[in-house]
């Protein structure tokens, strides 16, 4: 994935889907063989992955753009989101 | 209490290929299949249960002309499906509605790079075909994981094995030395690779990694024969996986089948309640029947001893020490086996699928 940046428009890739799980409430994401337990926060990023862009979902969270920048790019080392 | 989050769905023992290395039972029940509706309320008990993912798998499971209404309601309850193929038999139009009725991931294997090393191995000349089906599965939008087992003769096809799933465009590749359990028992001494061929393969692979970040995943499980350590096993025994056997017992792991357990047969009781309260399920779990070296070693909680069913087939006591570790007094087992590999090339015995009387 190329570098992040404000402009970058993130978009859950095809192998991951989010959902509910039934005995915690918790979110969760998941992909072939894994499955990530997202907290609050990166629940809310995950949701907006929709095309948007970073600067936009930032701005939406309140949330300050370099924290975004850093999920996102740790979603995009397990290929769970494209640009 | 630990809850299941992967349920591994074995849909029958039947497969075309009759790979040496399969962990297939070598000799399988001769108990009828579960039926459709069996299977439909085993997922949604396991959904309840707390089960997230579903693998379905076999032998093959596309033998199953009902996969389609299977995967249908694994995607009713919101479990991940993950199908586990050799690719045979399938069309394109066959996939396109398994996509169609929810399918979110398929996991095909290759035998070798090469479609002569693959037959050799497989006993079917199938590579033509199964390119063709990671090809439809790319077209269909599906993900992709390339799933080769690893051993001796095509250890050193890895760096070409890598190539290949590159370009069929997998977003995984698992690279799985073969564990020496099932019908792979037989074929140790054929399969066992030596010290030198493995970590040179490990180099090859350390190096994809690192340029295929982001792109593809790639896995590298290690023979545990050539390990220091145990293995942990199944993320411990009844911790986070069930395996359900083509003629609905429900198991800790799919290599249970040798252990003098009486496994749940879930025509009979719910998967909660095997998961819960059968003894089987419970015999394993967590640390406490171990014995020494493992019952005050400092790694009991990582690896819990090692594999059950591996410790069994080797020594006769599921509650040993898995002898692949070098604190085990039965260690001596494992390094005679590769000593035995190493001055032997047997021919491989190719999968046949036998009734159990």
């Amino acid at each position: 994935m190329t570098p992040l940046s404000a402009d970058s428009r993130p978009r859950l890739a095809r192998k991951a889907r989010l959902r509910t799980d039934r005995l915690t409430g918790e979110t969760l994401l998941l992909y072939p063989e894994h499955g990530l337990v997202l907290n609050a926060s990166a629940a809310a990023i995950v949701r907006l992955c929709d095309g948007r862009s970073a600067g936009d979902i930032a701005a939406e969270l309140a949330a300050p753009l370099a924290d975004i920048l850093d999920f996102l790019a740790a979603l995009g080392d397990r290929g769970l989101v494209t640009t | 209490m630990s809850r299941p989050y992967v349920l591994v769905a074995e849909l029958t023992y039947r497969c075309p290929l009759r790979c040496a290395y399969c962990s297939n039972p070598t000799e399988v029940p001769d108990r009828p299949a579960l039926a459709t509706a069996d299977w439909q309320r085993v997922l949604g008990e396991a959904g309840e249960l707390g089960v997230v993912q579903v693998h379905f798998t076999g032998g093959e499971p596309l033998l199953r002309d009902d996969l389609e209404a299977l995967v249908a309601r694994a995607a009713e309850l919101e479990l991940y499906s993950n199908l586990i193929t050799s690719g045979m038999p399938l069309t394109r139009e066959r996939l396109a509605g398994l996509a169609a009725v929810g399918l979110c991931a398929l996991q095909l294997s290759f035998q070798a790079a090469r479609p002569g090393s693959s037959a050799a191995i497989a006993g079917v000349d199938a590579f033509a075909h199964k390119r063709q089906v990671a090809a439809w599965t790319r077209e269909l939008e599906l993900p992709l994981t390339v799933n080769v087992v690893l051993h001796r003769q095509n250890l050193d096809e890895v760096g070409a094995i890598i190539a290949l799933a590159e370009e069929l465009g997998a977003e995984r590749l698992e690279l799985a030395n073969t564990q020496y359990l099932g019908w792979a028992h037989r074929n140790r001494a054929a399969l066992m690779p030596d010290r030198a061929q493995l970590d040179a393969a490990r180099a090859v692979v350390a190096a994809a990694r690192a340029r295929l970040r982001g792109r593809m995943e790639l896995l590298f499980v290690l023979p545990d024969y050539h390990a220091d350590r145990p293995r942990t096993c199944m993320n411990g025994w009844g911790e986070r996986y069930v395996v359900v056997t083509p003629d609905g017992r429900a198991m800790p792991c799919h290599a249970a089948h040798i252990l003098p357990l009486a496994f749940p047969d879930l025509r009979a009781c719910s998967l909660a309640s095997a998961w819960n309260d059968s003894d089987a399920f419970q015999r394993y779990r967590g640390t406490d029947y171990l014995r020494e070296p493992c019952r005050s070693c400092d790694q009991r909680e990582v690896d819990h001893g090692g594999c059950r069913c591996q410790a069994f087939l080797l020594t006769g006591d599921a509650t040993a020490a898995d002898p692949v570790c070098d604190l085990s007094p039965h260690h001596d087992l494992v390094v005679a086996a590769r000593a035995a590999a190493a001055d032997t090339a047997p021919p491989l015995t190719l999968r046949r699928l036998r009734l159990a009387r």
